[in-house]
């Protein structure tokens, strides 16, 4: 049975930032940065994290495929929310995948993901490989200018594959173009140029061409060259050495989604695929203290799969704001008011208890009287016979809902202001008062159709922590 | 089946104090200053209080918990007095708690009392608050604008209201509040408003703008009740008695189940239900005089209307519009000014909302008096949200009526 890919999903948050908007603020300190004010780049919003993107793109990726045969997953990030508290596994719980796979957090280089598919597709299991990152950058930096937030997701194993694992080359060299130590906000980054010639040219260029002849394909056969290289003209320049056509090499969407970390080479994998065609052949190739160098080959299954994820990719909404991305990244402290002082605390044993709740969007159907009902409790709502326990798990993440009532809360604390909020009915039964997220002014109505996304409810600041739930946000034209 | 509280219990005295930004004083000197008016109506020394209710709402902000900050404040004689707390029904439980006790004949008369010190928290609104382990994880931590604000959408939709006139139809509730506030001297807003001021005003929480919102003050209220025999072995001779007292709480059915349509307060439907049969009302939109309505925010009001069977489900923005709950209207609604001037301490405002009625019953309104003679005067909580909430319909009138 062929190995390979079974799916792919990516997501990309929906603003967007200008780029011209940063450097119309910062030109007074760094107006050398106007060579790179040019197009935009997706910002994920305050209640983002690689842990809640990288559920996003987890969901696009197995829309339709049967989440109970994933036999393991991992999450690929160098900006991951927790040191020690498996985020992988976050993301496991908001899938509701089973309790029986194996998780794993993959870090350490912009290679991660890479990496964590390369070994996934060593072996034939059918292991869910996720990339996010949210990685910032230091106010009038280059590195403002490019970075980008989005998640991918690669469903790797064997069977009906979309895209056959033909093999892959590994090189592993501590070459230091760029660091963040533990713990520290930004990278540190050394001169292009240098690390152009010594890192791309020398490390990547070599690593594809090694790559090419181990596995005996020729440079001319490669239909797709996906390499992961944020810097313009380099793509085409590696390509060029190893005698890959020019037109072959993809996109970096670096004008309009930025470069998105670990994300990146799997982000240009899928969106090099939704435009594929079957019996092509695809290069992956990315760089990080090394380099991973992977190549596939399309097969029959892949316009199914092209088709479903093509609604998923939503447009962007431009963004001016620069002064609310700035605050969204802890890097612009603005006056939040007493109201925001509201102490957060999670209590462990309560999460414990409603982890399927509350990270899941578990409710309930009443087995007696067909009640669906969010969150389940021991006596369902409107019950007659009195009878406990009666409630089966019943998912609600995946349920379209509409408004029933809503509101743009002026008065009470929300990062993103106004804090839209309102009861939302689901198809098929349940109901909820739900925060309303990625939503614009005019978008809210009673009737309006909603869908619900993994976000962080609420930072406890005092203890280092993060609450995880659910929000709805508008269902946008082709989704539903 | 029950017999009722009806006509069972007087009202022996009542007083509030001076609501507003009492930088001036704490819980305790309000509860004080409410007292001190009560006993002094009802006429009997502090010793013949045998039985005490507390009313306090955020009582971390207020008055610490128990009741033994009311039993210490006023002194009272080694009684005891037992604190509620029901969101914003708080001020009413203390008085069903002090009626009950009277009604069953564990005591011949009894104190409720309400108060909050809201103005010790730095910031307009009500406090933010955790709710409960399970809900601080799914709940959404919204503010109270925002909760009941919803209320308007949904009975927009539902009734065909167009944004515009239904603004209008609440701007008119505040501007009446205002107009009836600013001839109370113990309201705190006591400054007129015009329309275009209400629909001009900053949006608070959509379509809410700043006066469609009630103030955010410090008060206090209570009333000492007894047996309608005590009260005329004391020489009183207008009683003023209980006719319904009733609270609903929701039991999750607005919440959780998928048949609630979000445009009405349910529990206030079934409390006016419960509240007209025991007083014996069959038709209260002529039999009720005056009416003190939880108006937390102009939307509730409006639809507070309707739900008290005084309006026809879906034209009491009609009725607001024509002049029925001004003060010169058939069924004036907040003729002391509400919550809108008066405010909103939680555990003094149901108490607060019986004072007036009290009074009006008296004749002792001032310049506010009705002169057709008041009978049936209404007053209503709501407290949480409109999808999950507790109200309480509460009447008061003439002994015997």
């Amino acid at each position: 049975m062929d190995v390979g890919i079974l799916s792919y999903g990516l997501y990309v948050p929906r603003r967007r930032l200008q780029r011209n908007s940063i450097y119309q603020t910062n030109r007074w300190y760094a107006p050398g940065l106007g060579g790179l004010a040019k197009g935009e780049k997706a910002i994920s919003n305050w209640d983002e994290d690689p842990v809640t993107m990288a559920v996003e793109a987890g969901r696009y990726c197995m829309d339709g495929i049967d989440r109970g045969l994933v036999e393991s997953i991992s999450l690929a990030s160098t900006t991951l929310p927790f040191a020690d508290r498996s985020n992988a596994g976050i993301v496991k719980e908001a899938l509701n995948l089973s309790d029986n796979v194996m998780s794993a957090d993959c870090t350490g280089s912009l290679r991660a993901g890479t990496s964590s598919l390369m070994h996934a597709l060593q072996n034939s299991a059918m292991a869910l490989c996720l990339a996010a990152d949210r990685r910032k950058s230091k106010v009038a930096s280059t590195e403002e200018m490019n970075y980008g937030d989005a998640s991918a997701a690669v469903l790797a194993g064997s069977g009906e594959v979309i895209a056959k694992y033909l093999g892959g080359y590994s090189k592993s060299i501590d070459f230091v173009d760029h660091y963040r130590e533990t713990g520290a906000d930004f990278d540190y980054a050394w001169e292009a140029r240098f690390v152009r010639d010594e890192g791309y040219q020398k490390i990547l260029g070599s690593a594809i061409g090694a790559a090419l002849e181990k596995l005996g394909i020729s440079a001319a056969a490669v239909d797709h060259a996906v390499i992961s290289v944020p810097v313009r003209g380099v793509p085409q320049k590696l390509a060029a050495v190893a005698g890959i056509a020019p037109e072959a090499v993809a996109d970096s969407h670096m004008a309009t989604v930025g470069d998105t970390g670990v994300s990146h080479p799997m982000l240009m994998l899928a969106m090099t695929l939704q435009n594929a065609k079957p019996g092509e052949k695809v290069l992956l190739a990315s760089f990080g203290q090394g380099a991973d160098v992977m190549v596939f080959e399309t097969t029959q299954h892949l316009p199914a799969v092209n088709q479903r994820q093509a609604h998923f990719i939503q447009p962007g909404l431009p963004d001016t704001n620069y002064s609310r991305y700035l605050f969204h990244r802890g890097l612009l402290d603005i006056d939040k008011g007493m109201r925001a002082e509201l102490d957060e605390k999670q209590p462990g044993t309560s999460l414990a208890r409603d982890r399927k709740t509350v990270l899941g969007l578990i409710g309930g159907k009443c087995s007696e009287s067909g009640i669906v009902q969010f969150p389940k409790t021991d006596l369902p709502v409107n019950t007659l016979s009195r009878a406990t326990g009666t409630f089966e798990d019943y998912p609600l993440a995946d349920r379209v809902a509409k408004v029933l009532s809503y509101t743009a809360d002026r008065l009470a604390y929300s990062p993103d202001p106004p804090s839209y909020y309102g009861m939302i009915d689901f198809n098929g039964g349940g109901r909820m008062v739900a925060e309303f997220a990625d939503i614009e002014e005019g978008e809210a109505e009673v009737g309006r159709e909603m869908r619900m996304v993994f976000r962080i409810k609420a930072f406890d600041t005092l203890r280092g922590f993060r609450k995880y739930f659910w929000k709805a946000i508008p269902v946008q034209r082709g989704e539903s | 089946m029950t017999s009722g509280i009806k006509d069972k219990v007087a009202i022996l005295g009542m007083g509030c104090a001076r609501f507003g930004e009492r930088w001036d004083t704490d819980a305790d000197g309000l509860m004080v200053e409410a007292f001190e008016e009560a006993i002094a109506d009802a006429g009997i020394e502090v010793a013949q209080l045998e039985a005490a209710w507390l009313g306090v709402g955020f009582d971390a902000q207020s008055t610490g918990p128990s009741g033994i900050p009311a039993a210490v404040a006023l002194r009272l004689p080694d009684i005891g007095v037992t604190k509620v707390e029901n969101y914003c029904a708080s001020g009413t439980e203390s008085l069903r708690g002090a009626v009950y006790a009277v009604a069953s004949g564990a005591a011949d008369i009894a104190l409720a009392i309400g108060v909050e010190k809201l103005k010790d928290t730095g910031y307009g609104g009500l406090p933010t608050r955790t709710r409960g382990s399970r809900w601080d994880m799914i709940g959404v931590t919204g503010s109270a604008p925002g909760n009941f604000a919803q209320l308007a959408s949904a009975y927009g939709a539902k009734h065909g209201i167009g944004p515009s006139d239904l603004k209008r139809a609440m701007a008119h509730v505040s501007v009446k509040s205002h107009a009836n506030g600013a001839k109370n001297p113990k309201a705190h807003l006591r400054n007129l408003i015009d329309i275009d001021k209400a629909l001009n005003a900053p949006l608070i929480a959509e379509p809410l703008g700043l006066f469609d919102c009630c103030g955010v003050s410090d008060g206090a209220a209570c009333a000492i009740v007894t047996t309608p025999e005590i009260a005329r072995a004391l020489g009183k001779t207008d009683i003023v008695a209980i006719k319904a007292m009733q609270v609903v709480s929701s039991n999750g059915w607005e919440m959780q189940s998928d048949q609630w349509d979000g445009s009405y307060l349910h529990t206030t439907r079934v409390a006016a239900t419960k509240a007209y049969k025991e007083a014996g009302i069959t038709d209260p939109r002529n039999q009720l005089s005056l009416t003190e309505v939880h108006d937390c925010f102009s939307i509730t009001e409006l639809i507070t209307m309707e739900d008290l069977f005084i309006s026809q489900e879906g034209q009491g923005w009609k009725d607001v519009l024509d002049g029925l709950f001004d003060a010169d209207g058939k069924v004036p609604c907040q003729i002391d000014g509400g919550l809108k001037c008066f405010g909103h301490p939680i555990g003094a405002s149901g108490l607060r909302m019986v004072y007036e009625n009290y009074l009006q019953l008296l004749g002792r309104a001032g310049e506010r008096q009705r002169q057709d003679s008041p009978t049936f005067c209404l007053s209503h909580n709501l407290g949480g949200m409109p999808s999950q909430n507790v109200s309480s319909v509460s009447i008061i009138g003439p002994l015997g009526v």
